[in-house]
Order: structure tokens, then C-alpha cells, then sequence
């Protein structure tokens, strides 16, 4: 008798043991990148992802330097080798995309997109890290001796454009008479080219850089003056001491651990993950001032928490503005 | 009317330092075709300096070692390349495409297995770099006006490598044109068989011109990833050694027309930099895309309206065959 009820027990807490592990499986997710997982726009994606293997939650496979002519053949390879969630890039190839989620309705997709998202597994987002660079703005505009502020970005489209627009809202809300001088590359990559963009800047009398692409912290370096970063810590990561007073940073871990929940539970839905790469959803924050804690004068900085804390509370809303920007002087 | 003055001068100074790696892959190309072996490999062999200057910048700390391993990287492609077009009497132009399909993948590979950076090398500290030098008393003769700031602005705070690449020029003129060896270099390049038949060696005249080729785009590499760069980055040459051909051939395969072409092209990209969103008077603000597209638009009037024909060197791409 005794051992009957022994043995039920045991019975009962192995399939309850089992389906435990049911609930809490493993899922696979394949990140897809078009460039080498160390470049700062993917390797926040990778970065995100491979915390949620390290912390149990997925089984995690990448292919990194995926040309855009040969990217639908990857999604179709990942999609048909049973992962349940792909994260990747649809920059330029929207459509193709697009179509793919519609033969694999049993795989959820997470793509970098400019557009709406798609049909029932087709999630967008995009790098919406105005908030900060508004912030930035702030301290920007009260660190500027020559009132005059340069900015060097890769080509005038919404992504970068909303990012100058709120850095320009953020210095003219605490210094009125701050100029602006706007330069365009014409390459997302390119760095010499930026610093010879950034060198003209200061010939014009700019005494501080707003570095959306690589090579003006170098620029900033030489010319003795003060750059903000963009995307990743670029005072840590990119040889910034001394010269780059802050970053825009851009954190994807939320907006993948949002979507991994989802698939587990089965309610992946064609969502639009903007406000997950917003500040009050930890997409966005603004990088630590490391050295220049004390060079920022104080009542910026007190400036500079309480708009962060009215932008956490939804209380405060940076304007989302996609126009070119101009050079004001 | 200062201010407009001081804009010239800043935009004269851009000139230099964006036509510089230009003047140095003219020049070597000069060599290489004078003696009749086309380079279309300078884009490669430049690349492959940069990445190996960058690469020994980052390890040991000293820009010397980094420019010594610069340039012995682009001789031994130069060499490569020689072995295939002069010994094996390769075709140039495929061997040329091969050597800069072979920089621009290893230079990324090796990079991402020494440094682990998606193929940059660290950056590199002001130390292990050839810095801007300040020529004496530019800050002294300041108050002088015109010359002043021409002194201060445009001549000094450049770094070595710009120096050198303006000495490069008259240099290599008078090696062409005033040496025996120039002399030789450039009969091997119009009629090799009078030269095979005064007794020179063709093949042994137009390795050292390729040697010099290699060694001139080493400089370029170097001063590409560790004087105006701070760290390689992936095909950081972004098409510079075509448009040094192009502007050797501008120059018809001579020196000084060569180098005026480069600073052409160093002009037209400064100029662009510093056009954008500039309002012109009777047209208004003109549109960053056709500011960018200014110096290739440029280019295309020069090449069709002023320049005239160009005339090659008559041996040029041709193996020497010693008897036929």
C-alpha cells in the first residue's frame, strides 16, 4: 500500500517535473547580420541574444556578413531548419523579407525595418534612440564655448535625421544661441572622410562634435574638443577618454527578451517594436560621464536627470522629427 | 574678406592632407608603367600596407617599425606581382585584379583572427603615430598677415609623410628624367628590345621599378591607417588607388602633370566637404547628394574637354619576349 502511494507520488512529480520543463523550454533563434557581429549596430543584437543564451532562455545560432543578394537565402536556411525566431536586418530588402514570413507563418521574425510590420510573424523595430541624444543636446549646449555645434552623420535619412533633430531640440533648450553645422558623407562607413568632415567643422569655428559615424572622435581628438557618441559607449569603446563626454546608447536585450516571452507563450504578433528601443523601456539610455562627471556644470546635470525621469514617466516627449536637417550658420 | 581668406587657406590645407596618399600610388604607378608593366594593383598593395603598418603600430608602438612593415608588405606584393607579369609573362591586368582581391579579403581575415575587431586593428595612441609637425616660430609669425597664416595654416602642423609625399614629386622627376636609370626606365617602357640589345637586363630594369612602386604605395598605406587615420579599418582605401591612376593618366605618365590631377582631386573633395549646405547666391541651398556627386561630375568634364589624348608608353602591358 505504502509503496503504491510512493510510487504515484513519484509518478506525479516526474510529469509534473516534465512539463515544467515543457513551459520553460529552450527556444531557437537565429540571428542573421550583414555585417561582422564586432560592427556597434549588430553587435547590439548579437550582444542582446547572447545574454539570453547565457541566461537559459534560448539556443542561440548566428551568420554574420550576410550580403544583402544573398540574405533571403539565409532567412529560408534558418526558417526551414526550425528555429522559432529570427532576428536579422531587412534594411533594403523589405519585400523579399516580407515574403519569406509569409511561407514560414510557424516562424516569428524580428527585423530591423524602416516600414510597417507585416502579415501575422513579420515584428519590426529600429534604433529610436532620440531620447538620449536629446539629452545629450543638453549638455551639449551648455559645454559649447563658440556656441556653435557640428554634427557628422552618414546619409540624410529618418533613422539619423530624428537623432540630429532631438540633439538640436535638447541644446537649444538650455543655451537659445547655439549654431549648427550639419554634414552628410554620403557612406556608412567611411572614416576618413568623416574626419575631414569633422576637421571642416572646426575651421568654421565648431568647439563641439556630435559623432554619428566613426572617424570624428578622431577628428575631435586632434582638434582638442569634445565629441558625444552614438549607438555604442564610444568613450570606453572606441579610444574616447577624454573626449567624449557621453553616448547615445542603444540596448536591444529588452525588446528580445519581450519577443522571446511572446514565442514562448505563443502570441507573437506582427508588432512594431519602437517603443522597445525607447528609454522608458530600457531600449535607450544615456552613457555614464566617466571623467567629465565634474566638468559638467551641475545645474545641467540636475537638468539633464529630471527630463530623463519626466521622459521615463511619459511625462516629457522628444519630438520624432524624420526631415534633413540643415546647417544653421 | 579675412574670414574668406582664412577659408581658402583651410580648404587649401584639407587639399593636402586628402591628396597625399594620391601623389604617393601617381608616383608609384609612374614607375610601374614607365617601365611598361601596368598596376592596376595600387588600390591592393596600398590596402595591404595600411592593414600591416596599422597591425605592427598596434603591437610594438612605433610608427618607424609600422612604416618599415608597410612598406616591405606592398614591395613583397609588388614582387608578387612582378614574378607573375615580368617572369611568367602573366597577363598585368588580371594579376593586378587578383592582388587586390587578395588584399582586400586577407587584410579583413587576418584582422578578425590577430585582433578580433570585425577587422580593424586597435586604435592607436598619438605615440605610435606620425603626428602633425609644428614648424618653428608658426605660432611667432602669426601677426604677419597673408603670409602669416599661410605659414601657420597651410605649410606647418601636417604631418612627415605629407612632406614627403611633396618631395616625392620633383624627386621622381629628376630620377626619370635626369638619371641613367630614367633613362633606361623609360626606354624599357617604349622599345625594350634597344635596351635588350645595349646589353641591359629588361627584366631585372622593370623589377626595381616595381620594387620602387611597391615601396611608394607602402608610404600611402602607411599614412593612410597611421598618420591621418588612427586604425585600419576594412577597405579604408575606398577606391584611392583608382583614382591615382586615373590622375597619372590625366597626367599622361609625367610627374608634374600627375601630381597637379592629384591635388585636383584633393581640391574637388575638400571643396565638397565644406559646400554642404552652403546657400549659393542665385541658386539657394544646393542639395548634399549633388555635392557629393561634384567631384566625380568634375572629373568627367576634365577628362573630356581639357585634358586631350593620352598616349601610353608604347611597351606598356606587353611581356618581353627576348626572341621571337
Amino acid at each position: 500500500m505504502k509503496t503504491w502511494i510512493l510510487k504515484a507520488i513519484t509518478v506525479a512529480l516526474l510529469v509534473m517535473g516534465v512539463n515544467g520543463e515543457v513551459l520553460a523550454a529552450k527556444i531557437k533563434v537565429a540571428g542573421i547580420y550583414t555585417q561582422p557581429i564586432q560592427q556597434k549596430w549588430d553587435a547590439r543584437l548579437h550582444q542582446a541574444l547572447v545574454a539570453a543564451q547565457t541566461a537559459g532562455e534560448i539556443e542561440y545560432v548566428f551568420s554574420e556578413k550576410v550580403a544583402n543578394t544573398d540574405y533571403v537565402r539565409v532567412l529560408r536556411e534558418y526558417a526551414e531548419s526550425g528555429v522559432s525566431l529570427v532576428v536579422g536586418e531587412a534594411f533594403g530588402i523589405s519585400k523579399e523579407a516580407r515574403k519569406v514570413a509569409d511561407d514560414y507563418p510557424q516562424v516569428s521574425f524580428l527585423m530591423g525595418d524602416p516600414f510597417k510590420p507585416h502579415g501575422s510573424n513579420f515584428s519590426v523595430f529600429d534604433n529610436y534612440i532620440h531620447e538620449p541624444c536629446y539629452l545629450m543636446g543638453m549638455i551639449a549646449g551648455s559645454m559649447t564655448k563658440t556656441n556653435k555645434i557640428g554634427m557628422v552623420g552618414g546619409y540624410p535619412i529618418g533613422e539619423v535625421n530624428r537623432l540630429f533633430h532631438a540633439f538640436i531640440a535638447g541644446a537649444r533648450s538650455v543655451n537659445p544661441d547655439v549654431q549648427f553645422k550639419v554634414n552628410f558623407i554620403g557612406s556608412w562607413y567611411d572614416p576618413p572622410k568623416a574626419k575631414e568632415a569633422a576637421f571642416a567643422q572646426v575651421e568654421a569655428g565648431v568647439d563641439v562634435l556630435y559623432a554619428e559615424r566613426a572617424g570624428v572622435v578622431d577628428a575631435a581628438r586632434e582638434k582638442g574638443i569634445l565629441a558625444f557618441g552614438n549607438v555604442n559607449d564610444m568613450n570606453k569603446e572606441e579610444n574616447g577618454k577624454d573626449v567624449v563626454v557621453t553616448s547615445a546608447l542603444w540596448h536591444m536585450e529588452s525588446a528580445i527578451s519581450y519577443a522571446i516571452d511572446q514565442v514562448k507563450k505563443g502570441q507573437f504578433k506582427a508588432e512594431d517594436y519602437k517603443e522597445w528601443t525607447m528609454m522608458a523601456k530600457g531600449g535607450a539610455t544615456l552613457a555614464p560621464y566617466y571623467e567629465f562627471d565634474g566638468k559638467i556644470a551641475a545645474d545641467i546635470k540636475t537638468r539633464v536627470s529630471e527630463t530623463s525621469a519626466a521622459i521615463m514617466a511619459g511625462k516629457f516627449t522628444v519630438t520624432i522629427n524624420d526631415d534633413q536637417p540643415k546647417s544653421t550658420f | 574678406m579675412e574670414q574668406s581668406f582664412l577659408f581658402l587657406v583651410l580648404t587649401l590645407d584639407a587639399t593636402l592632407r586628402v591628396s597625399t596618399p594620391l601623389i604617393f600610388c601617381a608616383m608609384a604607378g609612374l614607375f610601374s608603367e614607365r617601365s611598361g608593366i601596368i598596376d592596376i594593383s595600387l588600390e591592393g598593395k596600398m590596402l595591404a600596407a595600411a592593414f600591416a603598418a596599422a597591425s605592427v603600430a598596434a603591437v610594438t608602438g612605433s610608427a618607424w617599425l609600422a612604416l618599415i612593415a608597410g612598406v616591405a608588405v606592398a614591395v613583397g606584393l609588388a614582387l608578387l606581382h612582378g614574378f607573375a607579369c615580368i617572369t611568367h609573362k602573366g597577363n598585368h591586368v588580371v594579376s593586378g585584379v587578383a592582388i587586390n582581391i587578395l588584399a582586400s579579403g586577407l587584410t579583413i581575415v587576418l584582422g578578425i583572427a590577430w585582433f578580433q575587431r570585425g577587422g580593424q586593428t586597435p586604435s592607436l595612441p598619438p605615440t605610435a603615430r606620425f603626428m602633425p609637425v609644428e614648424f618653428p616660430l608658426a605660432q611667432a609669425v602669426d601677426g604677419v598677415p597673408v603670409l602669416g597664416t599661410i605659414y601657420r595654416e597651410l605649410l606647418s602642423g601636417h604631418n612627415l609623410l605629407v612632406y614627403v609625399a611633396f618631395l616625392i614629386v620633383p624627386l621622381t622627376w629628376w630620377v626619370v628624367y635626369r638619371t641613367r636609370f630614367g633613362l633606361r626606365l623609360r626606354a624599357v617602357g617604349e622599345n625594350p628590345t634597344a635596351v635588350d640589345t645595349a646589353g641591359l637586363s629588361v627584366s631585372w630594369l622593370r623589377f626595381r621599378a616595381v620594387m620602387l612602386c611597391g615601396l611608394l604605395t607602402g608610404l600611402a598605406g602607411t599614412y593612410l591607417s597611421i598618420a591621418q587615420n588612427a586604425s585600419f579599418v576594412r577597405d579604408m582605401t575606398a577606391g584611392q588607388g583608382y583614382i591615382a591612376l586615373a590622375a597619372m593618366i590625366f597626367g599622361k605618365w609625367r610627374p608634374f602633370p600627375a601630381f597637379g590631377a592629384c591635388l585636383i582631386f584633393g581640391l574637388l573633395d575638400a571643396v565638397a566637404i565644406r559646400l554642404q549646405g552652403v546657400h549659393v547666391a542665385g541658386i539657394g541651398e544646393v542639395p548634399v547628394e549633388f555635392i557629393q556627386a561634384l567631384p566625380y561630375i568634375l572629373t568627367v568634364i576634365l577628362l573630356a574637354g581639357f585634358i586631350g589624348k593620352a598616349v601610353a608608353p608604347k611597351a606598356i602591358g606587353m611581356p618581353y619576349l627576348k626572341e621571337r
